[in-house]
């Protein structure tokens, strides 16, 4: 056991796995001796060279298209988007290309390739260095979409998802790339893709959340629990193919669904898991599945005033569990 | 005195071909029009509801394919690829498969459009419908290549039109940035559906760009197949030095309407389409190898018997092989099945439409006969 911050964990993962397999590489803007804006590729390109660490141009369209081309021929490219406010030029190739590969040669090629994406909010970094960006993903048949919250997960599900056969997208948030520590097993233990987890146990009201939100669900259940409101929080860690059992176990147990998301509420993420509780559960429901979740208005304000209006935080969280509580 | 006739002829050596290769040549640019103009037929007949082909593209695919290696190297090609994928390992059996889009079309077992050609068997990468994207796909494949040092060299082709789209740009970039063995096929046919050269670029030629890229830039005569054969030739002999990529733009002619839901006469002159016939490459190839004693009356009439007989069996089976069957539609999505990702509420099977099938019918908003465009094509007439 060590303990790492989120974005050791990281870091570690990506030089384990390229020394696992050689037909692993990285690309990505600054990714190279720089070692990655937020130093996530720190120290790869000193040990693994320029064929294995590339330093792209300014073209997010190509480090993903070249990254599926790449994928069909041989490798298991890992693309690094600087910002995921910054991958929509990829998103055609994200969308009509790697997600359909698979099926539209019907399983004559498959793209083994995984994109890691720095996202979210809270860190003064205004409308387009903020969002969220996974419903626009999350939509999408063909790719996975991962979410880790923790060091250990965060190791657990990059190792599946670069072993994995397709396209995962990887998000991480990056306010906690060094506030969030963590133990992390020195074995090569992988998370399967697709396993939320229950990282609280409570009776009367399942959280649903991932990433930041997962953290922040986690303080909120804590400041009710002293109000006698018991909360178990469902942290969903892959959010497609989403765990169904998991989230619908705890919800017809709990009777009452609160969904926690970062990203703008209005067809965000949670409004799909809303839709399998209310659904899927609905003779097991106390209550009206609610999200708490980041106002529709076009992105993070930058000033410090605006930007607290807009994030979720475990108190937002906690009205909404308590006004749910007494529904 | 009897001539004994040379084994290889000055036309063959001129290339460093063999007068074989020659006729293989001839005969895949003859069965890529056979087949091309079959999927016509069908089409007009109510067969199949769509077509989009690459008559007048031929003679030039063959000589740009024809220098990579089969099994080998990759082709990322795109709708007018026909010829393109018969020099690279399709046969027409193949082709008319993704036609009928029956369940064993081995581009896509009846998911895409037909036009939308691909065969891992054969290292030709299935092909999406947005125009460009395969760019990348084979400039990234030329990465591999590099990276894992396997020698193979990267082709991708796309028309003069799609050649604006951004993706052009970025790939060439890298491409030329990192030395790949790439090359970038322009079949430059004169139109992007129904919009000419000079509204779609400032330039004569889509080759002139390359300079921009620092890479050789160069264009060939599309109706001249050895033409195509010596450009490509270079350019891969080059990608696999390590030397880099190449731009190759072919002046090819779009024969047909852009699709089977396009009235060309709508803005194409008429002494244009009329004279088109004289830059055929299939015609002028023929003469060629005739010229050279290359082509013999019998090689010449044998060929199109066994063209004739391969495009009638390859109709005949694609006509009689089953549709795909709903129950393996949410197959493929990923490469294991997820319990999650649910089929709809009506459930996989029993739910086919209940009139016409996969055939298209006046009525059914395909292309009909006497029309000669489509009613609703999704994007009027434009795709
Ligand atoms: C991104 C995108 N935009 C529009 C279309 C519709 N479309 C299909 S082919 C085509 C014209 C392409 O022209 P060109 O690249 O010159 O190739 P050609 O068809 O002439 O061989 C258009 C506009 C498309 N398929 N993809
Ligand atoms: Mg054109």
């Amino acid at each position: 056991m060590a303990l790492r911050t989120f974005i050791e964990a990281i870091r570690e993962t990506l030089a384990e796995e390229m020394r696992r397999d050689p037909s692993v590489i990285v690309l990505g803007e600054d990714v190279g001796k720089k070692g990655g804006v937020f130093l996530a590729t720190d120290g790869l390109w000193a040990e693994f060279g320029d064929d294995r660490v590339i330093d792209t141009p300014l073209t997010e369209s190509l480090i993903v298209g070249a990254s599926i081309g790449a994928a069909v021929n041989g490798l298991r490219p890992v693309a690094e988007i600087q910002f995921a406010d910054f991958i929509f030029p990829a998103f055609n190739q994200i969308l009509s290309e790697a997600s359909r590969m698979r099926y539209r040669s019907n399983n004559g090629f498959g793209v083994p390739m995984t994109i890691r994406a720095p996202y979210g909010g809270g860190v003064h970094g205004a409308l387009y260095h903020s969002q969220s960006v996974e419903a626009f993903f999350t939509h999408i048949p063909g790719l996975k979409v991962v979410i880790p919250s923790t060091p250990y997960d965060a190791k657990g599900l990059l190792r599946s998802a670069i072993r994995d056969d397709d396209p995962v997208l990887f998000f991480e948030h990056k306010k906690m790339y060094r506030s969030v520590r963590g133990d992390v097993p020195d074995t090569d233990y992988t998370v399967p893709l697709g396993r939320a987890a229950v990282t609280h146990e409570g009776k009367q009201i399942t959280v649903v959340a991932y990433g930041l939100m997962a953290h922040y669900a986690l303080e909120a259940a804590d400041v009710v629990a002293d109000e006698g409101i018991s909360v178990e929080v469902v942290d969903l860690r892959t959010l497609r193919p989403i765990d169904k059992e998991t989230l619908l176990t705890s919800v017809r147990k709990t009777g009452k669904c609160l969904v926690a998301y970062e990203d703008n509420r209005f067809g965000g993420y949670g409004a799909e898991v809303s839709a399998i509780v209310a659904e899927e559960a609905f003779d097991y429901l106390d209550g009206p599945v609610t999200r708490i979740a980041g106002p529709d208005v076009p992105g993070v304000p930058y000033n410090h005033v605006l930007e607290d209006w807009f994030m979720v935080n475990p108190e937002k969280i906690a009205a909404g569990i308590r006004k749910l509580a007494a529904y | 005195m009897a001539v004994t006739r040379k084994t290889r002829s000055d036309l063959a050596a001129s290339v460093g071909l063999t007068d074989a290769d020659l006729i293989a040549m001839y005969r895949t640019v003859a069965l890529a029009r056979a087949v091309d103009e079959r999927i016509w037929i069908l089409n007009r007949a109510g067969r199949i509801p769509f077509v989009i082909s690459g008559q007048g593209h031929e003679g030039a695919q063959v000589g740009l394919a024809w220098p990579l290696e089969r099994k080998k190297d990759w082709i990322a090609p795109f709708y007018r690829s026909i010829a393109t994928c018969l020099a690279f390992g399709m046969t027409a059996q193949d082709i008319l498969m993704a036609q009928y889009a029956k369940a064993s079309d081995p581009s896509s077992g009846g998911r895409q459009m037909p036009g939308h050609y691909g065969n891992a068997e054969n290292n030709l990468l299935s092909l999406s419908s947005p125009v460009a994207t395969q760019m990348l796909h084979a400039v990234g494949i030329a990465l591999a290549a590099k990276i894992r040092r396997t020698g193979q060299v990267a082709l991708t082709s796309m028309g003069e039109g799609s050649s604006n789209q951004g993706d052009v740009h970025e790939g060439l970039n890298f491409a030329a940035i990192h030395r790949l063995p790439f090359i970038l096929v322009v079949e430059n046919n004169g139109y992007a559906i129904s919009v000419p050269t000079s509204k779609q670029l400032a330039l004569e030629n889509v080759a002139d760009r390359a300079a921009g890229y620092g890479i050789p830039g160069v264009i060939v005569d599309g109706s001249d197949v050895l033409a195509c054969y010596r450009a490509s030739k270079t350019a891969v002999d080059r990608a696999r030095r390590g030397d880099g990529p190449t731009l190759i733009e072919a002046k090819v002619i779009r024969l047909t309407a852009h699709s089977s839901d396009d009235q060309q006469t709508k803005y194409r002159p008429e002494h244009e389409l009329a004279e088109l016939r004289t830059h055929d490459a299939l015609p002028r190839f023929r003469d060629e190898l005739r010229d050279a004693a290359v082509l013999t009356d019998e090689i010449e009439t044998g060929i199109a018997a066994e063209i004739k007989a391969e495009v009638d069996a390859a109709t005949e089976h694609a006509e009689h092989e089953p549709d795909p069957d709903p129950s393996t539609a949410m197959r493929w999505v990923f490469a294991e099945d997820w319990p999650s990702e649910m089929p709809p509420a009506w459930g996989l099977g029993g739910h086919r439409a209940a009139a016409g099938g996969n055939h298209g019918t006046a009525g059914e908003g395909h292309g009909t006969a006497d029309e000669g465009h489509g009613a609703a094509g999704s994007e009027g007439g434009g795709r």
